[in-house]
């Protein structure tokens, strides 16, 4: 794709400012937009970059690692001749990588049988298989009302201090699928602090995840600029895993607050015109480049799904961050700080919680027929809760009519009961349902207005 | 195709480059050896900028720009209906037949099949003296459309030469018009440019209902033929549910859908869906009568930008043969959004929030091509455009929703917390509008209703329930009676997911006429627990799924026995 000669070198750079290089070119050889550089100091140390924007005069690197000890005319540039690639092979399972995809475990590059450009290509529309196969996390309140399906992307929306890393690490030991044995995980830490990421890697070793688990680590402490390439590598290997292996991937993306964070450093420091919060006008699409690379290929067996965490910056889901993955992803999984301090864990929240791809995913054939009358009856109810607390709250439970106060128990046994689960603890989707049954069955039965009566019958403790 | 120039810039997908001064703005262009799509954006003495509609990593200054002479057209004619193309009208089936699984660069696919065989029945007679717009003849392009073919807006004369009827290839000639001793051949294709309004003989006042068959934009906020609606929604209210719903069921010949910058799994799930799908009016397929325009939000941002153009030439288009056509937009904040990365690009001077100071007139622009008109041969067609807008952070207030609200008459807010509480279609009753007329005499009656409900929640909110007079906790209960069983309408049940206007109609006046009568009986001190015990109070929540509506005097005689 590139014409260009592979390893044209240049002698210095024109200037320097955080990650970013100028390089002026002379002479025929022209760098291409994306192209993959290698600059090296003066003491010999290599470090790779890529060209943010190519003009006749020269060209802007962005240096993917600390640009301390540089010097204009004792560094060297190496053009490569080709964009960003990983290598993909067969032997990536159970190796861990940086963020610019070299072996960060002290072995050699696994062998590759292709190297593939990181950016990846949109899958055609017409190509892609819709995801209605039901992912059984064993996670009540995820299985029971926020379904997730292979090839989905569904962010788990959190605060600091939250136990979302507990949950992560329980669906990535817990999920399956009826008559799926391939399963592949693909874990890529985004500027997280060391003792996360091993906290991690460790779970994935202490229960043998670690022999189908790439790990693609890029430290609170690692360069800015090699946190925007990092998802991509990780993409390109889970996209490898998936489609040409027939893998069933599971990409844990954390944190994508501080993938925003580095795609805003970058961008200022480009000096490009900032739209919301200081973020560039283009986070959308960015952010869209990742997450779009879930999903299904008819024809193919594998699957790619997503579970990104996103840290809502002081609690707030309106912060840009969240607000345009929410409007990427399908749907999103809601951590509560009150639901956590009430002593509910994992403190899903489960009306602000929301699986996009759950109707078709659901019913029988998939997990079983009342599922979808179950769920609907469930978040009305709950609903209803949240009213009936509103008021207890102004006026005393006391004063609340019967049925109020039916409901405030059916809440109170909701998040004891269903919501609340060990984290060692996996529960079928059968056992969900029994227990949300049991749940319903405390409210009178002219309440249950969503579930047809067929099932009713079928289905409800007397 | 000449080489016209030498690329001098390359930062992301707004390219310079130095060039002959013969280009034209607007200009469609090839770039690099790949000859990747693009168009001349802006031209500055020998500097050209080009926005290019595919991926350039790869691109280097010194690769090569190649001039067309063309201004980048659409494609139109017999084929375009169940076909599924991408922002600048490549088809994605036939890049997926020559490309794969993924969409690569530098693919060519023509937008109308042209080995497709299609059997022409003429209309017009030789020696007839024609004008643009008239009919020349026939093909059937789906059971459901028979498409005509007309002489091109800017063709006129007498045709010297017509097919007979017959099989015929979209660029075989189906005529030929002399005229001043020039001869003009045409076929079924024409083109068009995408961003230049198609010519109209005039336009018609607005006044047919667009039926959608959702009871509470049909009964509440209606919207008409050739009007404009814009739907604003944070994430997770539905917006897509309800585009979809209206894609399937509102009452138009043709239905274009764009989705621009959007989710993949979504559009193949109506890519999937719609073959299946049957048209509830017509009992034929969905897809005999839909365009779909896929740019998801991996795809190019140029090429969203440029898919809105596609979609509404392509609307425009059939609106010119005579239909009535709706296009949904999905959505138009994303393409708010890829004009704001252009302009970036550019470094032009922005306004409010990024966006640049031309976001409103670009929105008129957009906004404006809807409309009922007379074709220039003498029909009636109408295009309707409904966008949905994703404001960041569900905020009203942001330039784009602002913006639309200026051009749009039908106002359809999406709600978040009616989202939460799984009441779909969410749309708000107090944040909603339309200055459109209704067919429903009773809908002013209805309003008022839910409204009074409404303050009474806010009371009830603070006082509780319990301390209500009788007459305000039987109004609160039915509201959420009303709520459930007419707001409410369920995309996924057989009978509920499309309403006809007679039985919305229907519905309401059952609601009404319990609201009534139970407040007279409360008059006449009937006990309130009474009431609100009785069957239809249930009943009436679920009658939107039965096939058949409770009679009044049914309903009357369980209120009389209280």
């Amino acid at each position: 794709m590139l014409k260009s000669a592979a390893g044209v070198e240049r002698s210095g750079l024109a200037n320097i400012r955080g990650a970013l290089a100028f390089v002026e070119i002379e002479g025929a050889y022209a760098p291409a937009f994306h192209e993959e550089v290698e600059v090296v100091g003066s003491d010999g140390t290599l470090r790779r970059g890529r060209v943010l924007s190519a003009s006749a005069r020269g060209v802007v690197v962005e240096i993917f690692a600390a640009t301390e000890g540089l010097q204009l005319d004792a560094s060297r540039v190496r053009f490569r001749g080709h964009p960003i690639r990983f290598g993909v092979g067969p032997e990536l399972l159970g190796r861990v990588f940086d963020g610019t995809g070299a072996p960060r475990d002290d072995l050699p590059p696994p062998p590759a049988v292709e190297m593939r450009s990181i950016g990846g290509s949109p899958i055609n529309p017409v190509r892609r298989a819709y995801p209605r196969d039901f992912l059984e996390t064993g996670v009540s309140s995820i299985d029971a009302l926020n379904s997730i399906v292979l090839g989905q992307k569904i962010p788990i929306f959190t605060e600091s201090g939250l136990p979302h890393d507990e949950l992560a690490m329980q669906i990535v030991r817990q999920a399956h699928a009826p008559g799926v044995e391939k399963f592949a995980i693909v874990f890529c830490a985004l500027g997280l602090p060391r003792q996360t990421a091993q906290r991690y890697l460790d779970d994935f070793v202490a229960t043998g995840a670690r022999s189908r688990l790439v790990a693609f680590l890029n430290l609170a402490d690692d360069p800015t600029a090699e946190r925007l390439i990092a998802p991509r590598c990780a993409l390109t290997a889970a996209e490898y895993l998936a489609f040409d292996c027939g893998y069933h991937v599971l990409v844990v993306l954390h944190d994508i607050t501080n993938y925003g964070e580095a795609l805003r450093e970058i961008s200022a420091a480009r000096g490009e015109i900032p739209s919301r919060k200081g973020y560039p006008g283009y986070l959308y699409s960015d952010l869209a480049s990742i997450f779009e690379r879930a999903g299904r290929i008819e024809g193919r067996p594998g699957s790619l799904t997503q579970i990104p965490i996103v840290t809502l910056p002081s609690g707030d889901m309106s912060h840009p961050i969240p607000d345009l993955t929410g409007y990427v992803t399908e749907g999103q999984i809601v951590l509560d700080r009150t639901l956590w301090r009430r002593g509910v864990k994992p403190p899903v929240a489960v009306l602000s919680s929301l699986s996009r791809l759950m109707s078709d995913g659901i019913g029988a054939g998939r997990t079983r027929e009342d599922h979808a009358d179950v769920a609907r009856q469930l978040y009305a109810s709950v609903a209803h809760v949240e009213r009936a607390r509103s008021l207890a709250a102004i006026i005393g439970s006391d004063e609340l009519t019967e049925i109020e106060r039916t409901y405030l128990a059916f809440g109170e046994r909701f998040e004891r009961e269903l919501v609340s689960q060990r984290s060692d603890e996996s529960r079928s989707i059968d056992e969900t349902l029994t227990i949300a049954w049991n749940l319903l069955s405390t409210l009178p039965r002219g309440e249950l207005t969503r579930i047809r009566d067929e099932f009713v019958t079928k289905y409800l403790p007397s | 195709m000449n080489a016209a120039g030498q690329l001098t810039d390359v930062s992301g997908w707004v390219v310079r480059a130095r060039a002959s001064r013969a280009l034209a703005l607007r200009e469609l262009v090839h770039v690099g050896d790949e000859r990747l799509i693009g168009e001349v954006i802006a031209l500055d003495h020998d500097l050209a900028t080009v926005q290019v509609y595919e991926e350039t990593e790869g691109l280097a200054p010194g690769d090569p720009l190649f001039s067309t002479g063309e201004p980048l057209t659409i494609e139109l004619g017999p084929g375009l209906l169940g076909t599924i193309y991408d922002g600048v009208q490549r088809p994605l089936a036939a890049l997926a037949r020559d490309g794969g699984d993924f969409i690569g660069r530098g693919a060519h696919a023509f937008a109308l099949d042209r080995e497709r065989i299609w059997s022409f029945e003429p209309k017009a007679r030789e020696g007839e003296e024609v004008l643009g717009g008239i009919t020349l003849g026939f093909v059937q392009e789906t059971p459901a459309l028979r498409h005509p073919t007309l002489v091109p807006p800017d063709v006129r004369g007498i045709v010297t030469f017509l097919s007979p009827a017959g099989p015929l290839r979209v660029d075989d000639p189906v005529a030929t018009i002399e005229r001043d001793g020039m001869v003009k051949t045409i076929t079924m294709v024409q083109r068009w440019r995408a961003r230049v309004p198609r010519p109209i003989r005039a336009r018609l006042p607005i006044a047919q209902p667009l039926v959608t068959g959702q009871r509470v934009l049909d009964t509440f906020f209606p919207l008409l033929r050739g009007s404009a609606a814009a739907m604003p929604g944070g994430f997770g209210t539905g917006k897509t549910v309800t585009q979809q719903q209206l894609c399937r069921w509102a009452d138009a010949d043709v239905i274009v859908f764009v989705g621009c910058g959007e989710r993949g799994n979504e559009m193949t799930q109506l890519v999937r869906e719609l073959p299946e799908l049957i048209d509830p009016r017509t009992q034929r397929l969905l897809a005999e009568r839909t365009v779909l325009i896929a740019n998801t939000s991996n795809m190019p941002v140029s090429a969203r930008e440029a898919s809105i153009f596609t979609g509404v030439t392509i609307g425009e288009y059939y609106r010119d043969l005579g239909f009535h056509v709706l296009l949904l937009a999905d959505s138009i904040s994303r393409w708010a959004e890829a004009l704001r990365e252009i302009s970036g690009r550019l470094e032009e001077m922005p306004a409010e929030e990024g966006y640049p100071p031309y976001l409103s007139s670009a929105l008129a622009a957009f906004y404006e091509r809807a409309g009922c008109v007379t074709t220039l041969g003498g029909a009636e067609g109408s295009l309707t455009l409904i966008s949905a807008i994703s404001p960041p952070a569900g905020d009203l207030t942001e330039p784009v929703t602002r913006h639309a609200q200026r051009f749009v008459r039908t106002f359809w807010t999406l709600d978040r917390q009616l989202a939460q509480a799984r009441v779909f279609p969410a749309v708000s009753m107090s944040a909603s509008y339309s200055e459109l007329p209704t067919a429903n005499p009773a809908r002013d009656d209805a309003l008022a209703f839910v409204e009074e409900a409404n303050r009474i929640e806010e009371t009830a909110r603070l006082v509780g329930v319990e301390s209500l007079p009788d007459r305000e906790r039987f109004l609160l209960r039915l509201s959420e009676v009303f709520r459930e069983g007419f707001l409410q309408q369920s995309a996924y049940d057989e009978i509920d997911a499309f309403c006809a206007p007679e039985r919305q109609a229907a519905l309401l006046a059952l609601f009404l006429y319990v609201r009534r009568r139970g407040l007279e009986l409360l008059e006449h001190q009937k006990p309130l627990a009474k009431i609100l015990a009785l069957p239809l109070m249930t009943n009436l929540q679920r009658s939107k799924s039965a096939r058949e509506l409770p009679t009044i005097a049914a309903l009357e005689e369980e209120l009389g026995s209280c």
